[in-house]
């Protein structure tokens, strides 16, 4: 068998095994945010926390839980890097310095999960332990969460509060925050990764608290090894589409990845909720086959880029890959060629950022794929939540230029798609390409930030765009030849982080909001059938054209100019 | 004003105490439980896949490692023994060149992009010397027998692994070095060449560590 068949056989071993599972998970995950109960270790953590599970929230209140939340995160996790050096079991690591301890901090409650710090030389066990996985795990949970609270948007009408018991008529409610976000952590996330952790483990990732410690080696002299809780820190990496690594090699180092089956069960775990809650969006909007429609759009475009990602790097354009015959710089021999191009672009149309190999040494279009992937908003699937919220923002578009067709007033879900809504809808499409292209070109323009770029031409462009479009989108991954680790960069990639994961955010709440409080109107002859797959390749179009285009300039100049050469 | 900042304080508050129960159960309890079932049921596994021989520890099976000759004073960086097995080429971050105590382990890849000529550089130079080193008398290796892992750096810059192709060409040199025939030393690498996991996950390869332990186990024999 030829890497080529054994690449297309790993993808689809993925497909099937992501069709087995997104059903019973995706029913699942709808009835965990749908039922009245709550667990025992719930309540717990509701009287911990001082706050009450059962007030209905509307978009406002949702939202301030949201940034609370957040914000305590932020400083919480900034001051436990900064006081790292007077710590117990800090391996005598020094205090992280308050530029990269911020970055840091956003990057990790933002779902980005960048890093300008190598973690086996920086990071003591409780900051990776104690602060960093667990932003694994609650900045997923709050994706989540407002991803539930848009779908409750589409679900929820007022006529729902009517009917209870004669209580007055209160409307545009989404839920409670608190009890999403503990929900979400304890009965999804917890069990999913400790199961995956424990595989992994078995399979050769490390789970230990010993120190820095010398290893004979065979020729004598010795290495040195980090000890480290790196498979349980691996399982919510993955399965929250985080990415941050325990070591500066992320998922190419063997101790966090080290065969290739546990290369396939890492992707699994990267894009198994995306997928699922498109399931968990149809049961709770009452039509199975609307879910079908997103999890096909998801699905094309995820398998087309996984295609044209195996096609350019089996072909390893580039004056270096074709000296060496095969485009292996920066790849594992376990994973090979194959493996790490699933790996890549699975990771990438994903807000994860884990990798498996370096995309800064893909050939030159290979790596405009990885780069284009996060532009299109990380929506195919993208990032547990944020993909499905992404993926609604632009069907409610899709909706609305095929109404602008027809000449109707769009609806989708029963729900009328009017100024407000466009309005919202269009704010979030524009806040990532400002900040990628705002922040490139200021990188370009000034004089300082250039020095940090590794490679010269047109690539050392698409480290610079990478960055910031990676920050933007809460990716996470990077053309790691960049020295990020500076002020400038620090800084701006912060920034990037931060309001391109709140802003959204508002947009969304803001929009699931104005759906809320609308009735549902009946479907007529004259309504978009959105259940059917004609949909599905309006919503393909619509991504590619209106994200797609909006980054054809800078991709033109970058990796486009790189791979045509 | 006033009422604003206490309900914003309040709120704050909750969060504050909503992450600190939270941690407790995913960043304290969660990690003692997975550490706790992981060293009960694969321990070896769970702390490095450390692997001995004659009665040391000679490495990890998961970490590559270099196989060099005792340094000599005034010599410009390590020099490869010719009588070992040989691993890729790690000119990135990754560091697997350690024959010194101290020296803190850091992994990564070399980043450099396919059209960087500093690249095309290592690559060419690689091939040279690989086929300079793997031809023996009555055994020339071709280029277009030099498989790519050979030349390039790995994306940890710590992979155990090479092809079974490049362990193939290696043969012939380490059979001379050692005074073996080169069928016990190719039957060696066919013994340890791992197939795809199932047939289909992954790439073949060969553990260079394990490779090596198993020549030496040959040579003492010898």
């Amino acid at each position: 068998m030829g890497p080529v068949t054994a690449g297309v056989l790993q993808l689809l071993a993925l497909v099937g095994a992501l069709a087995l599972v997104h059903i019973p998970l995706g029913s699942c995950m709808a009835r965990v945010y749908s039922s009245k109960r709550h667990l025992r270790v719930e309540k717990w953590i509701y009287r911990g926390t001082g706050v009450d599970p059962d007030t209905e929230m509307t978009w406002t209140a949702y939202l301030r839980g949201v940034l609370a939340f957040s914000a305590a995160g932020v400083l919480f996790l900034y001051l436990l890097q900064r006081l790292q050096g007077v710590l117990p079991g800090s391996l005598h690591f020094a205090s992280v310095g308050p530029a990269q301890s911020f970055n840091t901090a956003v990057s990790f409650v933002t779902n980005t999960n960048w890093q300008s710090y190598y973690g086996e030389q920086t990071m003591g066990h409780v900051v990776q332990t104690a602060g960093l996985a667990v932003q694994n795990f609650v900045s997923a949970a709050v994706g989540m969460a407002v991803a539930i609270a848009l779908v409750r948007g589409f679900a929820f009408s007022p006529a729902r509060f009517g009917s209870r018991g004669g209580t007055a008529v209160r409307t545009g409610e989404l839920g409670n925050f608190w009890s999403d976000l503990v929900r979400g952590t304890v009965r999804i996330l917890l069990p999913l990764a400790a199961v995956a952790a424990v595989v992994l483990v078995a399979r050769g990732a490390l789970q230990n608290f010993s120190g820095i410690h010398g290893v004979g080696q065979f020729t004598g002299g010795s290495q040195q090894f980090n000890g480290g809780a790196v498979a349980s820190q691996e399982a919510i990496k993955e399965l929250g589409t985080n990415g941050g690594g325990y070591f500066n090699a992320n998922s190419a180092h063997p101790f966090e990845n080290p065969t290739p089956f546990t290369n396939l069960l890492e992707i699994f775990l990267i894009l198994v909720i995306p997928f699922s809650l498109t399931r968990t969006f149809g049961v709770m909007v009452g039509s199975v086959r609307q879910g079908y429609t997103v999890l096909a759009t998801m699905a094309t475009i995820w398998l087309g880029f996984v295609a044209l990602m195996m096609w350019t790097e089996f072909a390893h354009h580039g004056p270096a890959l074709q000296a060496a015959g095969a485009a292996m710089e920066g790849k594992e021999v376990r994973f090979g060629v194959g493996g790490s191009s699933i790996f890549a672009v699975s990771t990438t149309l994903t807000s994860t950022g884990a990798v498996d190999s370096f995309h800064s040494s893909f050939t030159g279009l290979g790596g405009g794929i990885t780069l284009l992937g996060m532009m299109l908003g990380e929506i195919a699937p993208g990032g547990v939540g944020s993909g499905l919220y992404g993926m609604l923002v632009m069907a409610v578009i899709a909706v609305f230029i095929a109404g602008l067709m027809v000449g109707r007033t769009p609806e989708y879900l029963g729900k009328k798609i009017g100024a407000r809504e466009m309005k919202l809808a269009a704010a979030y499409l524009l806040v990532t390409p400002a900040l990628v292209l705002v922040f490139t070109a200021a990188s370009m323009a000034l004089p300082t930030p250039g020095h940090s770029v590794l490679n010269p031409g047109a690539h050392g462009f698409s480290e610079v765009l990478y960055a910031f479009t990676s920050a933007s989108n809460n990716n996470g991954s990077a053309f790691a030849g960049l020295n990020a680790n500076t002020d400038w960069y620090n800084t701006t990639t912060g920034l990037a982080m931060l309001l391109g994961r709140f802003l959204p955010m508002v947009f969304v709440l803001a929009l699931a909001g104005s759906l809320a409080v609308q009735r549902p109107v009946p479907v007529s002859a004259g309504t978009l059938r959105t259940e059917k797959p004609l949909f599905t390749g309006l919503l393909v179009g619509a991504v590619l054209i209106i994200t797609g285009l909006t980054y054809f300039p800078a991709l033109a100049l970058g990796p486009l100019a790189e791979g045509l050469a | 004003m006033n009422n604003s900042m206490t309900h914003t304080a309040r709120l704050l508050g909750a969060g504050l105490r909503a992450l600190l129960v939270l941690t407790l159960v995913t960043g304290v309890l969660y990690p003692l439980a997975v550490t706790g079932v992981a060293q009960a049921l694969f321990p070896g596994r769970a702390n490095g896949s450390e692997i001995r021989a004659d009665g040391r520890v000679v490495g990890s099976s998961l970490i590559g490692q270099r196989y060099d000759l005792p340094p000599e004073k005034g010599q410009q960086g390590p020099r490869p023994d010719p009588k070992w097995f040989q691993g890729r080429p790690a000119n990135g971050l990754g560091v697997n060149s350690i024959n010194t105590r101290y020296t803190l382990l850091l992994s990564g890849a070399t980043n450099l992009a396919a059209d960087n000529t500093v690249l095309v550089r290592q690559v060419e130079d690689a091939k040279a010397a690989v086929i300079k080193d793997n031809s023996v008398p009555g055994y020339r290796v071709r280029a277009s027998e030099v498989p790519a892992d050979a030349v390039t750096s790995s994306g940890s810059g710590l992979d155990p692994d090479i092809s079974p192709q490049y362990a193939r060409i290696q043969v012939h040199r380490v059979a001379a070095e050692n005074g073996l025939p080169v069928t016990r030393v190719a039957k060696l690498v066919a013994d340890h060449t791992e197939g795809r996991t199932l047939g289909f996950m992954g790439e073949p390869r060969v553990n260079v560590l394990e490779l090596n332990i198993a020549l030496k186990a040959l040579v003492d024999q010898h």
